[in-house]
C-alpha cells in the first residue's frame, strides 16, 4: 500500500493541471485547425470540408489585412516604448530609496485593475469634445484630436492604455533582475571611471539580458492578442467590435470575435486564429533574435 | 548602483509615475461623482461632485449589477480555491516527491504558459455548447480551476518553505503522501498559498474575453461583462459607465492595498527564478 501510494499519488495530484490544460487549452487550439478547414457555422456546426478555402478567402480579405496592419502597428507602438520606459523606471527604483515598497506598489497598481474598467476610463480621457487629453493639448495650443476617428491617433491612444497597464509590471521584473546583478561588476567598472549611463549600458543591460528576452517574448504573445483595450475604447462600437466606423483600430482578435461570435462564421474565425498563432510564433522568434543582438552577452 | 542614495530628481520622477498610475483611477471616481452635464465644462474640475449615489443607483437600474457582483464573487472565489488546492498539491509533488518523468512534466507545465489558449475560443465555445454549459458559470470556472502559474508558484514556495528532511522523516515514519502534504507541507506554505489565492482571485475577477463570449450579457454575466453592457448604450453615458467601472475595480484595489507588499514581492520573485 505504501509503495503504491508513493508511486501513484504524485501522478494523481499533478493530473488535474494536465487534464484542465488538455481539455480546455490544448484540445481547442488543435481543434481550431480542423474547424478552419470547414464551412462551419457556430450554431449549425460543420456543413462540409472545404480545405484551404477559408485561408484563401482570408488572404483576399481587405478587412483581414487591415486588422493585421492595425495589430502590428498597435503592437509595435505599445511594446517598444513600454519596455524602454520599464527599463528606465526599474533603474529609478533600483536606487537607494526611502519607502521602497510604496513606490513599487504605485508602479504595479495599474496592472491589477481590470482592463475593461481601464479601457472605459481612457475612452473618456480621450474624448474628442470633452476629453481631458484634448483639453490639456488645448492649453498648449494644439487643436483637438479625433482620437477615435483617425487611424494614427486611435493607435496612439490604444497603445497608451496598454503602456499604462504594463510598464510598471515589466519594470518590477527588470528591477528584480537588476538586484541580482553581482555588485562587484559595478565596482570594477566604477574603478575604471565609468559614468552612470555607461554603467547602465555596459553592466546592467548585458546582465539582465535573459530577463529582457523573457519580457519581449511575453509581450509579443500578449501584444498580438490585443482585444479588450481597442474593443472597449469605442464604447458605442462595443457591440459590433469593428474598432471604429472604418475599422481603424480593429485588431485580429477583434476580427476573429466579429466573424466567429457576431457573424457566426466559425470556420473563418478559426482560420484567423491559426494565422494569428503562426504570426505570434514568427514574431516571437524574430524578436527573440533581435533582442539577443541588441542586448549583447555580458 | 543600489548603494547610491536616490537624489531629488529620482523622487520627482517617481512622483510623476505615481500620479500617472493613480490619475485614471481617481478620474474614474471623479466622473462617477458628477452629473453628465458637468462633463461639458471647459475646464474639468478635479473636485468630486455630489452625484455618486445617484449614478450608482442608475448602474443598478440599468443592469443587474448585484447579480453580476455575486457571479463574479462565485467565479473568482471558486477559481481561487481551486488554484490553491490543486496548485499546492501539484507544487508539492514537483518540489518534494520523486516520480518518473517529474522533471519533463514540470517543463511541460512551464511550456504551456507560452501557448496562446485565447486563440482556441471557437472550439472551446463549441465544447461548452456540447456540454450544455453556455451561459453558466462553470463555463468560466472550470477552465480556470488550475493554471501553470499556480503550479509554478507553489512549487517554488514548497521548495523554499518546506524542509526536505522533514518530508523524508514523515515518509520514513510511514506517513502517506497526502498525510505528509497535510501535516508537513501545508502549514509551512500557508502564507504563499494565501497570496497566490488572492492573485488568482484578482485575475479571475478581471477576466473579460472568455466570459464575454460564453456568458449571456443580458442574463447572468460577470461584473466585467456587465461593464461592457453599460458602455454599449445608444449614447455614451460616461458617468454611468465610470460608476460601474469604479465599482468593478473596488474589490481588486482593496485586496491589492492589503497585500501590495506580497504581490510586488511575488512578481519580482517569480521573475528572477523564472
Amino acid at each position: 500500500m505504501g509503495r503504491l501510494d508513493s508511486r501513484l499519488t504524485p501522478y494523481l495530484v499533478v493530473a488535474p493541471f494536465f487534464l484542465v490544460f488538455g481539455v480546455f487549452g490544448l484540445y481547442p487550439l488543435l481543434f481550431t485547425a480542423w474547424v478552419s478547414l470547414h464551412d462551419w457555422q457556430l450554431v449549425d456546426g460543420a456543413q462540409r470540408f472545404v480545405g484551404l478555402t477559408n485561408f484563401r478567402a482570408l488572404l483576399a480579405d481587405r478587412n483581414f489585412w487591415n486588422a493585421l496592419g492595425n495589430t502590428v502597428s498597435l503592437f509595435v507602438l505599445s511594446t517598444a516604448p513600454q519596455l524602454v520606459a520599464a527599463l528606465g523606471l526599474a533603474a529609478l527604483l533600483d536606487r537607494g530609496l526611502r519607502g521602497r515598497a510604496f513606490w513599487r506598489a504605485g508602479a504595479l497598481l495599474p496592472n491589477v485593475i481590470s482592463v475593461a474598467a481601464v479601457a472605459l476610463v481612457f475612452a473618456q480621457l480621450y474624448g474628442r469634445d470633452f476629453g481631458v487629453v484634448n483639453h490639456l493639448l488645448g492649453l498648449v495650443g494644439v487643436d483637438p484630436v479625433d482620437w477615435r476617428g483617425e487611424t494614427w491617433a486611435s493607435h496612439l491612444a490604444v497603445s497608451s492604455i496598454v503602456m499604462w497597464r504594463w510598464t510598471g509590471y515589466n519594470a518590477l521584473i527588470y528591477l528584480a533582475a537588476m538586484q541580482s546583478v553581482p555588485r562587484d561588476r559595478y565596482e570594477a567598472a566604477l574603478l575604471d571611471g565609468a559614468s552612470r549611463w555607461r554603467l547602465f549600458r555596459s553592466v546592467t543591460l548585458p546582465s539582465i539580458r535573459p530577463t529582457i528576452l523573457f519580457t519581449v517574448v511575453v509581450s509579443t504573445i500578449g501584444g498580438l492578442q490585443l482585444f479588450v483595450e481597442p474593443q472597449l475604447f469605442d464604447p458605442g462600437g462595443t457591440a459590433l467590435g469593428t474598432g471604429g466606423t472604418d475599422r481603424q483600430f480593429q485588431t485580429l482578435v477583434m476580427y476573429l470575435y466579429e466573424k466567429g461570435f457576431r457573424l457566426f462564421d466559425a470556420g473563418y474565425s478559426a482560420a484567423i486564429a491559426w494565422v494569428l498563432f503562426l504570426l505570434i510564433l514568427v514574431v516571437a522568434l524574430v524578436n527573440f533574435t533581435l533582442a539577443r543582438r541588441i542586448a549583447p552577452k555580458g | 548602483m543600489a548603494a547610491r542614495r536616490a537624489g531629488p530628481v529620482t523622487y520627482a520622477l517617481l512622483v510623476v509615475v505615481l500620479l500617472a498610475s493613480v490619475f485614471p483611477l481617481y478620474y474614474s471616481f471623479l466622473i462617477a461623482s458628477k452629473d453628465n452635464s458637468a462633463l461639458g465644462d471647459a475646464v474639468p474640475s478635479l473636485v468630486p461632485g455630489g452625484n455618486l449615489l445617484a449614478n450608482l443607483g442608475r448602474v443598478f437600474d440599468t443592469v443587474d449589477f448585484w447579480l453580476a457582483m455575486q457571479n463574479s464573487l462565485v467565479v473568482a472565489g471558486t477559481v481561487a480555491v481551486g488554484n490553491v488546492v490543486l496548485g499546492t498539491l501539484a507544487g508539492f509533488a514537483f518540489a518534494h516527491l520523486r516520480f518518473r518523468g517529474s522533471h519533463s512534466l514540470f517543463l511541460v507545465v512551464v511550456g504551456t504558459s507560452l501557448v496562446p489558449t485565447q486563440l482556441g475560443v471557437v472550439p472551446l465555445y463549441l465544447l461548452m455548447s456540447d456540454l450544455d454549459w453556455y451561459g453558466t458559470l462553470q463555463a468560466v470556472i472550470v477552465p480556470a480551476l488550475i493554471g501553470a502559474f499556480s503550479v509554478f508558484w507553489m512549487r517554488q514556495a514548497c521548495e523554499e518553505a518546506v524542509p526536505r528532511e522533514l518530508v523524508e522523516a514523515a515518509r520514513v515514519d510511514g506517513c502517506s503522501v497526502l498525510g505528509t502534504f497535510r501535516h508537513v507541507a501545508l502549514p509551512a506554505v500557508r502564507p504563499q498559498a494565501a497570496v497566490m489565492g488572492m492573485f488568482t482571485f484578482m485575475t479571475a475577477w478581471n477576466d473579460f474575453f472568455w466570459p464575454l463570449i460564453v456568458l449571456d450579457p443580458n442574463d447572468s454575466p460577470t461584473v466585467q461583462v456587465a461593464l461592457s453592457t453599460l458602455a454599449s448604450g445608444y449614447y455614451t453615458d460616461y458617468s454611468l459607465m465610470l460608476s460601474g467601472a469604479s465599482l468593478a475595480v473596488l474589490p481588486v484595489v482593496g485586496i491589492f492595498l492589503l497585500l501590495a507588499r506580497h504581490v510586488v514581492g511575488g512578481i519580482m520573485q517569480g521573475a528572477v527564478k523564472g
